[in-house]
């Protein structure tokens, strides 16, 4: 049933109304999430979770460079003052030591459950003769000076083994008091902010604080403040993304609009051809807040394409509904300007742009169940967008034309067009060449075609990339590529299998198969070992005893040591160290970086220092730690598990693909009845498609998912071409040709605006999906208009 | 960690005071200019050591030995070979010191207290008896031959840790730097024989 003039209208009118409000209280965002998984596996939703709140992704790194080392050094320290005033960072480190007098004094009370040589053995008359032995001999030596202050209270040296245990071993270097890199050339901060790394506007408020702190501490000027960090780039990323999303949404409306005023000759053509365009936009960006939650910035990028799309059903409508029988028509000026609103264009043209829709949605369809956000919210963003600009097209549009409204006669476009096409169409036969060649190309290129890498999607250019490589090297901080990662059902159980996995990594670490760890359980021992510390301690009157035994032969007295028996008894019966006793301190900071909670679950992370030529001992850990908690225990490979992620959507994007491919096919057959036909409406469109993966693997591109998402796109905008030319061939109906080929050529030209614009984006994805889509859409209908057999004269259209 | 910075700050106080008998310098009279003069002659320097620490708390004192070996202008390092193996090199301002397995780095900048120490000493290399004075206060003693050299921290805090520094030696030799500090303890560094230049 025909809906009437007042109720299309109105149900549209509220259904942009109620869009417009859903887009308008939607989340945008423009962090990492687009990139990562869905339904993760365990191991992703580790990689995940540090990628999004880690302690990695709380790090801003920043180089102060220019003028003298000393103007460095001092514009550092300024700034590093002032963040730490802001209470926006957990802590900045430049150099300056803060807070170890505190840090101090939580180490020195707590010395004996810390203290790894704390055993029962240590507290044996040998154990003590031994522990004393060492601590005189460290007097003689350079630091005897300290040595000798700790002497009364810690004969057995706890403090310097605590110290020992946390040691930074790759701390930068110091010139005038402050970080700087191994070329001297760049003072060094680094802050870690209390915003998570996913929290965008929480990064964005730090490093815009970053920089105004910067900019106003005196002695700044003629220096230059560098920043990176995953938290940089989410703001830059996001800022880019909503810059150019603006800039080219608008360069591209501008564009097709002046094409579009060009061809129809009147404005208000024009302005009506934009309704659909602009409720289907409305509509992908409200279904996808809806289906999702959450807008990326990507997918608005993705936006603007569809301006290049949905603008072709009006085109058809305005152009074509001219040639129809029976459309009441209004000559104006000699015929050159046609009456639009054509009430038969439904029932002729319809139905092909009809099945142009469907195998447009059936290609984006099949990117729905992906596990990729990002390809999912652009699927559902799409067919939400077309199906809009379609329905609107056929059920809105032709009601709200003015019975006035008129357009310039586009036959003598058609015409034209029709001509050039004849004269390539007696060599049709070098159209063969085509699939040959750029399988050729394709082939000598086989193993390069495809990116592999996650950071093939990175929003992250190349330059900011080079630079955190730098200021990490500089700070002697390389990504930790091997976490192992122990989980526990609480954080005690979590800590103790941590402490069972570090026992056995230690002797790896003696023997140079690995350079190191770092445990959580370094800053905070699990309750179980605290108590055994504390039991090894033996009760005053027989610790003095033994003390009396060790001493025999050495150059102490044992009354001098008075202080000692009372801090180990004090130690006997002290409270545990908890997460709350190290508040405040450096030492808390390890531990909320390697201690995490996720629901339920604890986890402690263990990253390991490996260097690359040992990058084989991997397996020798894996081995180990599974032996020391089966089960509790894995070793995460953060930099494979995020490259195997990737690789895991780029196959399941090539599935998807062929399924999206399969389902029009099906469709067309279905809808087409015909195996001819339906290979005459594809063969374009695959051709297309292999020409241009060859030339962009010519021009040195190395394809990545949005390539071949692009490619998808190919087929799905190409189809109508190709459905067009099909209904001619098929309908042997000469009369139309002209204006058919009119209105082709006119939305093709709108497309390859649209996706042409996206080419010249700084984003990566965005531009990967332009450089595809334009030069496919123009090829495909190319390709269509050869293939679609001898046109009629179009001198009797 | 603090406690850390501590001891290399100790560790640095102690390389400073070293620096000030092995760099010589500038004395408090024509004798004294002389010493100063024949010290700096000096580019290269390779001893055996012998330090003995008198500290309160011990019955006898402790001794530990090793090789001092000096570049000019500014780089030093103390080798201690016993009671066990450890080493200070003070280079261009920056002391590392390495004990077992790890290794300490630290900036003199970090802590005042000690650069006017090693800032006057890299003066003294150069001969710039000025800058020594600027630090401490200057007795000097005996002849070109066979001299003492008195050193007094101007400096209240710096006078807390170490009271005074007596260098005693002849020619342009060193032969023992005695360190006394502010809580009695002492400790004696005696010069051994010349190693291979």
């Amino acid at each position: 049933m025909r809906p009437t003039r007042a109720t299309a209208i109105l149900l549209w009118v509220i259904l942009i109304a109620l869009a417009a409000l859903v887009a308008a209280r939607a989340r945008y965002t423009a962090d990492l999430s687009a990139f990562l998984p869905r339904s993760p596996s365990p191991a992703q939703r580790l990689l995940v979770q540090q990628l999004r709140e880690g302690i990695a992704s709380r790090l801003i790194l920043a180089g102060i460079e220019g003028a003298t080392p000393a103007d460095r050094a001092r514009a550092s320290l300024e700034l590093g003052r002032r963040l730490r005033a802001t209470g926006l960072f957990v802590s900045v480190s430049n150099g300056e030591p803060v807070g170890l007098d505190r840090d101090r004094a939580v180490l020195f009370g707590n010395r004996y459950l810390l203290s790894p040589q704390v055993t029962a053995e240590r507290f044996s008359v040998a154990g003590l003769h031994a522990a004393l032995s060492d601590s005189i001999d460290l007097l003689a030596s350079p630091a005897g000076l300290l040595a000798k202050s700790l002497l009364p209270r810690d004969p057995t040296g706890e403090m310097l083994a605590v110290l020992d245990e946390l040691g930074e071993d790759h701390r930068p270097a110091s010139t005038n008091g402050a970080w700087t890199s191994r070329d001297g050339q760049r003072a060094l901060l680094v802050a870690q902010t209390r915003a998570a790394g996913s929290d965008t506007d929480g990064q964005e408020l730090a490093v815009r604080t970053i920089r105004r702190e910067f900019g106003s501490t005196p002695g700044s000027r003629g220096l230059r403040l560098e920043m990176s960090g995953p938290g940089v780039f989410s703001v830059a990323a996001r800022a880019t993304i909503k810059h150019e999303v603006l800039r080219l949404s608008i360069l591209s409306t501008v564009l097709i609009l002046l094409l579009l005023l060009i061809v129809y000759r009147s404005p208000r053509a024009v302005l009506l051809g934009f309704i659909p365009v602009a409720s289907g936009a409305l509509a992908g960006v409200a279904a996808v807040a809806l289906g999702f939650g959450l807008v990326h910035g990507i997918t608005l990028g993705f936006g603007v394409t569809l301006i290049g799309e949905s603008v072709d059903y009006s085109i058809y409508l305005f152009i074509q509904s001219r040639h129809n029988p029976g459309g009441s028509r209004q000559q104006l000026g000699g015929g050159s300007r046609q009456q639009l609103g054509d009430s038969s264009w439904q029932r002729n043209l319809w139905p092909t742009i009809r099945l142009g829709v469907l195998t447009s949605i059936a290609g984006f369809a099949s990117l729905l169940p992906s596990g990729f956000p990002g390809l999912a919210q652009l699927g559902l963003y799409s067919i939400a967008g077309l199906v809009t600009a379609a329905l609107v097209t056929r059920w809105v549009l032709p009601e709200l034309l003015p019975q006035n409204l008129h357009i310039r006669d586009t036959t003598p476009l058609g015409v034209a067009a029709a001509k050039a096409l004849r004269r390539l169409h007696a060599p049709r036969l070098w159209l063969i060449l085509v699939p040959i060649l750029s399988g050729v190309v394709l082939y000598l290129h086989r193993d390069t075609v495809w990116n592999r890498e996650l950071t093939a999607l990175s929003p992250v250019s190349a330059h900011d990339q080079a630079l955190d490589s730098r200021l990490r090297s500089d700070l002697g901080a390389p990504d930790p590529r091997y976490l192992i990662v122990v989980s526990g059902h609480d954080q005690e159980s979590a800590l103790q299998s941590a402490e069972r996995v570090g026992r056995r990594l230690d002797p790896l670490a003696q023997d140079g198969s690995i350079d190191g760890y770092d445990s959580p359980t370094r800053y905070l021992p699990s309750q179980a070992t605290q108590r055994a510390r504390q039991a090894a301690i033996p009760a005053t009157t027989e610790l003095r005893e033994r003390l009396q035994q060790a001493l025999v032969g050495l150059p102490l007295r044992a009354e001098r040591l008075e202080p000692f028996l009372q801090d180990a008894e004090a130690a006997r019966t002290q409270a545990l160290l908890t997460h709350d006793t190290l508040a405040g301190t450096s030492l808390a900071t390890g531990v909320d970086a390697l201690l995490l909670r996720d629901g339920e679950r604890w986890s402690a992370l263990l990253p390991l220092r490996v260097s690359d030529a040992f990058a084989s001992a991997i397996s020798r850990v894996q081995s180990t730690v599974s032996e020391a908690a089966p089960g509790d225990a894995v070793v995460l490979d953060i930099k494979g598990e995020a490259d195997r992620l990737y690789s895991s959507y780029l196959s399941e994007v090539v599935r998807l693909s062929m399924a999206g491919f399969v389902a029009i096919l099906v469709l067309l057959i279905a809808a087409l009845r015909s195996v001819t036909r339906t290979v005459r409406v594809v063969a374009p469109l695959v051709l297309a498609v292999l020409t241009v993966a060859a030339g962009l693997v010519l021009l040195g591109h190395q394809l990545t998912i949005l390539h071949l998402i692009g490619m998808l796109l190919i087929v799905a905008v190409g189809s109508n071409y190709a459905l067009f030319f099909d209904r001619r061939s098929a309908e042997g109906h000469a009369g139309a040709v002209a204006l058919t080929l009119a209105s082709l050529l006119l939305a093709n030209a709108a497309t390859v605006v649209g996706f042409g614009v996206l080419a010249f984006s700084t984003v990566p994805v965005l531009s990967a999906m332009g450089s595809t889509v334009a030069p496919g859409a123009l090829l495909a209908l190319i390709f269509a208009a050869l293939l679609a057999g001898d046109l009629p004269d179009t001198a009797r259209a | 960690m603090a406690a850390e910075a501590r001891a290399l700050r100790w560790w640095a106080m102690g390389l400073a005071i070293l620096l000030v008998f092995t760099s010589q310098a500038s004395l408090a009279s024509d004798e004294l200019d002389r010493v100063m003069a024949a010290l700096a002659q000096r580019k290269h320097g390779h001893v055996t050591f012998t330090e003995r620490k008198f500290i309160a708390l011990l019955e006898r004192p402790v001794e530990s030995s090793g090789e001092l070996l000096y570049d000019a202008p500014d780089r030093l390092e103390k080798r201690t070979l016993k009671p066990r193996a450890e080493s200070l090199v003070l280079q261009a301002g920056v002391v590392s010191a390495r004990r077992g397995r790890r290794t300490y780095v630290l900036d003199l900048h970090q802590y005042p207290q000690i650069l006017p120490f090693i800032e006057s000493i890299r003066a003294t290399l150069a001969g710039d008896r000025v800058a020594l004075e600027r630090v401490f206060q200057l007795e000097f003693s005996g002849s070109f031959s066979d001299w003492t050299l008195e050193l007094a921290p101007h400096d209240a805090q710096l006078a807390g840790t170490v009271r005074q520094i007596r260098i005693a030696g002849g020619q342009d030799r060193v032969h023992t730097v005695e360190i006394r500090e502010a809580d009695g303890d002492r400790s004696v560094l005696s010069i051994g024989t010349e190693l291979s230049p």
